[in-house]
């Protein structure tokens, strides 16, 4: 029994773990320890049949959920773009997971880099807005530090309102300029 | 025997040179005086490239202050003083022309002389005023304002001698220097995939037009030395922020800031010895002084917020920068000697882009009211402010060397050109560009 004690001790605590090193909002967190009292449960009900089958289960189970993170996450991270509302830089609770999913990339790959751009619609001044664009992008780079992230990892660029993505001038086209994004 | 030509080139050689940029005046020839700049005279055997009067009526009427006549109101078309038909000009309620007369000199180069002439002294005196010289009745005629010295100039250098006759004329009738020898800087961002980034220079009229450099990446801010020589920008083709100086006569480049961060809003002294700029390198966008002989750094700004935009004073003794210190970004003075803010402006929502007049008495700002961005004039004394544009998104306001007018940048349709609205805000034009958008104009100064 000592060994299943020590790895539901494991269980528990492994991600509980990441989850403390990860996470900086109440969101994170809770989806993170649902998880690990999941798991948790999952090793005290296998903890009644034999120990060989056990330890194998909880290892797959473990692979299973790595790959199935990394997978996720590898999707999370084609979107390299966030959007802002006017004159903001404050980033939406609806990119959190997306940042993750960089933040851990960039963390399990210390040799990699990130270019974080800041851009912005075109109203206002091109040298405001340059500043604003710097604002926007200094946002992210400073959450992907929280996260984790070697800020030698992390560089930024504003261009302002320099290069928009939608050139049609509408206000929709506005919203769209208004971004971040992030350049491996 | 010699032949003579006499061609009224105005009518028979209209061949413009190339200019991407043409003027479209939209407002305000009405309250402007009216004048004629009567087709000048040709005596000679050679083609001429273009018609100097064109240009001049041109150059007055984008000064805002004259409204000169088509070639078919003009009820004649006198070729010296002597045939001018004084009372037939002053029914038409026109009480000054400009005469001009083109002679060959020798193959390729030619010979100019302009009068301008007083149409009401000329009807009081017939043209024949007389006054006593030396116990003698002689001709005054005292109805001619000014007559030119010959001036000689080639072919390909028409435009040049029609804006510097349009500088005399301007000056001698207003009393106020001509700019029509200057230049514009401003940035061409086109939809062609190689080097889209243009930064160009053409005379004032956007006549011209040289491609000073042309990138992959964003190039922005143009700002002139005083001696009108270079001009620094930021560029991004190092895929970073970075402030060079270029040399428009040699070409050379020289890169004078690339710290981490933002290298932007770069701007002369007016004795040519300091840059202004706005650096990030510690922490957010604050502005520093760099003395271009020693490249040494004085960090004039030190808060939590944005400050932006840097622009000297005339007397180069004091910036103005937009500031985010109050909340909103605001315009504030900061003597240079003292290090002491002074906020500037309370009306509207925002103030950006703040630059004094060369007189010193009026500040231009983009004056954001009701979400809308204007071009605005405060006089600094009084603090009222007049809003002087009525267009869209108008930003990057730049003031020609004789305070007369503001260029600046402005949206019309989906394309983001340039316009021109003088400092009273009662002329208005606009420049229109047939290839992709037009911005951050820069008035050279004289050159």
């Amino acid at each position: 029994m000592q060994p299943t004690q020590l790895l539901k001790y494991l269980v528990v605590a492994l991600p509980m773990l990441t989850a403390a090193c990860s996470t900086t909002t109440g969101d994170d967190e809770t989806a993170t320890s649902t998880n690990a009292t999941e798991t948790a449960t999952t090793g005290a009900t296998a903890g009644n049949n034999g120990d060989t089958v056990e330890v194998m289960t909880l290892e797959q189970k473990r692979q299973m959920q790595v790959e199935e993170e990394k997978r996720k996450q590898d999707t999370l991270r084609k979107t390299n773009t966030l959007f802002f509302d006017f004159d903001d830089s404050q980033i939406q609770g609806k990119y959190f997971e997306i940042l993750e999913a960089h933040a851990a990339y960039l963390r399990a790959n210390p040799t990699a880099k990130v270019v974080v751009e800041g851009h912005c619609d075109e109203r206002g001044t091109p040298e405001y807005n340059i500043a604003l664009g710097e604002r926007r992008a200094k946002s992210v780079a400073k959450y992907l530090q929280n996260l984790g992230v070697m800020s030698s990892q992390i560089s930024t660029v504003s261009y302002g309102e320099e290069k928009p993505l939608d050139k049609s001038r509408s206000e929709a086209a506005f919203s769209k300029n208004r971004r971040a994004v992030l350049v491996y | 025997m010699k032949k003579v030509f006499t061609l009224i080139f105005g009518l028979l050689f209209i061949t413009p040179s190339f200019a991407a940029i043409e003027i479209l005046i939209t407002e305000g020839l009405d309250g402007a005086k009216p004048i004629a700049v009567i087709p000048f005279s040709y005596d000679g055997i050679q083609t001429l490239p273009v018609g100097l009067a064109d240009v001049i009526s041109a150059d007055l009427a984008r000064s805002g202050k004259f409204n000169p006549k088509a070639v078919m109101e003009m009820p004649q078309q006198p070729m010296t003083d002597k045939d001018v038909d004084f009372t037939a000009w002053a029914e038409k309620g026109i009480d000054t022309i400009i005469l001009g007369q083109i002679r060959d000199a020798r193959p390729g180069v030619f010979t100019v002389t302009y009068q301008i002439i007083d149409i009401i002294r000329g009807q009081i005196t017939g043209g024949g005023a007389q006054m006593l010289s030396d116990g003698q009745l002689v001709t005054s005629n005292d109805h001619v304002m000014l007559a030119s010295k010959p001036i000689q100039f080639e072919s390909n250098d028409f435009r040049r001698v029609a804006h510097a006759i349009s500088d005399n004329v301007f000056e001698k009738l207003t009393g106020i220097k001509g700019a029509f020898q200057t230049k514009i800087a401003y940035v061409l961002v086109t939809d062609q995939p190689q080097r889209p980034y243009q930064l160009v220079v053409a005379d004032y009229d956007g006549y011209n037009e040289q491609e000073v450099v042309r990138s992959n990446e964003p190039l922005m801010s143009p700002t002139w030395s005083p001696d009108a020589t270079k001009l620094a920008y930021v560029t991004f083709e190092n895929r970073q922020a970075q402030i060079f100086i270029h040399d428009l006569y040699s070409g050379s480049r020289e890169m004078i800031a690339s710290f981490p961060g933002i290298n932007g809003a770069p701007r002369w002294s007016p004795d040519g010895s300091k840059m202004a700029m706005v650096l990030s390198k510690d922490g957010n966008p604050e502005i520093y002084v760099m003395d271009l002989l020693t490249r040494k750094l004085t960090r004039v700004t030190n808060n939590r917020s944005i400050d932006t935009e840097p622009s000297w004073y005339p007397d180069g003794q004091s910036l103005v920068v937009t500031s985010e210190i109050g909340g909103r970004p605001q315009l504030y003075q900061i003597d240079l000697r003292t290090g002491k803010k002074k906020r500037l402006t309370f009306t509207g929502e925002m103030n950006l882009g703040g630059s004094i007049t060369p007189d010193g008495k009026s500040l231009i700002t983009v004056n954001r009211t009701r979400g809308n961005y204007h071009i605005a004039r405060q006089d600094l004394r009084t603090g009222a402010i007049q809003v002087l544009t009525k267009t869209y998104l108008d930003e990057s306001p730049s003031v020609s060397p004789n305070g007369n007018m503001i260029i600046y940048s402005t949206l019309h349709g989906q394309n983001q050109v340039l316009a021109l609205v003088s400092v009273d805000g009662r002329f208005k034009a606009r420049l229109p560009s047939g290839i992709g958008q037009v911005k951050s104009p820069a008035w050279s100064p004289y050159m």
